[in-house]
């Protein structure tokens, strides 16, 4: 399978990416890594005119400390996040989720910032990210702007970055000393999860403080499950007492149903998922 | 069209391509280079699988365009002057393949594997060719090519590990 026509563009920085943006427009699609495009491209469900390749642009790769927050370039390849020191220092629960990314070679070649644009809600970068409670550092014409995770997603394959716009770069705060974990149930290998979930929990002296917990494939948008989170926040880093918060995984959700499973079977996987997931992230 | 330059298996090559055409097409259909092969062409089975500077990638999923100032290893490219590459070698010495067909792309990957991790373990070694699909599901001698590679290469005579048959 080959792709529809196209015309390329390689630009150098991200103001020519900008500009080229703006002279095509609709016509045109931004090429991270392409590891979702490229396979769109092939099956011809979308066929621009224009493929904006940001793979010559070097200020968007790489991780950088920035005080409190760890600021990782949009064009960063899975394969980095995955072995990068400071993530695993400050952002485990990102390493921790990279890790069950599509297989090798797509996690050589896709990107941090690809793939949380993509905004496919089975994708695996989403809970975790959201769950961390990134910022999303879009640049446009007129500047850059800092979107927070909550406002990130909007719906299916849909996110707050504009048409006109790209995401440059994350910025993660550090979650330094949290236990993270990230949860995935699957039939295949190096699928997409049917339901996934990502927790980074802080444990203090045997008492969960806080805890952040993502789901992957339970609504059109990854989503927090914050009655977890609260119902976590003081209790006892114990079985039961995960597994009593861990109940009220679903709730807000609203799950799809297709061949993998339906939503009610989604629900009841999002509470066992999330009991394992934050018993791991808490060290039980 | 657009002008390319890269490097492939050593030789320096230039040529234009359409923006669309993939790097697997213009391996094969340009360049001659027919050992890697596309099996699924939809990026799941790793057959066509080769280096592009260093890191082990689908080549049914980059575009030829992208490979520009890139340097590609194929699986034509591992033997050197005639003798095959240690991994290679390990897969004809442990039937580590059936009908052949994902065998370019498991060796590519198995290389790429042992240069990140020169001694992984058998789950290791599966988890790192969990890209690559054998349809003859040939796996077990698969892992044990690898397991031989990296004992060959590390020179030990120490057969890492029971394969769970």
């Amino acid at each position: 399978m080959i792709p529809a026509q196209f015309d390329y563009l390689a630009p150098t920085t991200v103001d020519e990416a900008l500009a080229a943006l703006a002279e095509h427009g609709d016509d045109a699609k931004i090429l991270a890594g392409g590891q979702s495009l490229l396979p769109v491209l092939r099956m011809r469900l979308n066929a621009p005119e224009m493929v904006i390749d940001l793979n010559k642009i070097p200020e968007l790769r790489g991780v950088r400390d920035d005080g409190d927050h760890l600021v990782i370039g949009a064009m960063t390849r899975h394969s980095d996040i995955a072995t990068d020191p400071q993530v695993g220092e400050h952002a485990a629960l990102l390493q921790k989720a990279v890790h069950h990314l599509a297989d090798e070679q797509i996690r050589h070649r896709g990107t941090f910032g690809g793939a949380l644009a993509h905004a496919d809600p089975a994708g695996d970068m989403g809970a975790p990210a959201l769950a961390l409670g990134c910022e999303f550092v879009i640049a446009g014409r007129d500047g850059v702007r800092n979107v927070a995770a909550d406002d990130f997603f909007v719906d299916l394959f849909e996110t707050a970055i504009g048409e006109d716009e790209i995401l440059t770069a994350v910025r993660v705060p550090k979650h330094t000393g949290w236990g993270a974990h990230y949860e995935k149930f699957v039939r295949v290998a190096h699928q997409w999860p049917i339901v996934a979930v990502a927790a980074a929990v802080k444990v203090d002296g045997g008492t969960i403080t806080e805890a952040r917990v993502g789901l992957t494939n339970m609504g059109s948008t990854p989503l927090r499950a914050r009655a977890v989170e609260d119902a976590l926040r003081g209790q006892p880093a114990t079985e039961d007492a995960v597994r009593d918060a861990a109940a009220r995984a679903a709730e807000g959700a609203n799950p799809p149903s297709d061949l993998n499973g339906d939503a009610e079977y989604r629900a009841h996987l999002a509470t066992v998922l999330t009991r394992r997931a934050v018993l791991t992230a808490s060290g039980v | 069209m657009t002008r390319i330059s890269l490097t492939v298996d050593g030789a320096k090559v230039a040529d234009d391509v359409e923006p669309r055409m993939l790097l697997v097409q213009y391996l094969r259909e340009r360049l001659g280079k027919t050992g890697t092969v596309v099996g699924c062409d939809t990026s799941n089975c790793g057959a066509c699988t080769v280096h592009l500077d260093g890191t082990s990638v689908k080549s049914c999923n980059v575009l030829a365009v992208q490979a520009d100032g890139c340097e590609v290893t194929t699986i034509e490219g591992l033997a050197q002057d005639g003798e095959l590459h240690p991994v290679q070698e390990a897969f004809r010495e442990c039937h580590g393949l059936q009908c052949g067909f994902c065998t370019p792309g498991m060796i590519m990957q198995s290389v790429a594997l042992l240069k990140d991790n020169p001694n992984p373990s058998e789950e290791e070694i599966r988890l790192g060719l969990e890209g690559n699909l054998c349809r003859c599901t040939g796996y077990h001698n698969i892992v044990k090519a690898v397991q031989h590679a990296c004992g060959a290469s590390t020179g030990s005579t120490n057969q890492t590990a029971g394969v769970t048959a």
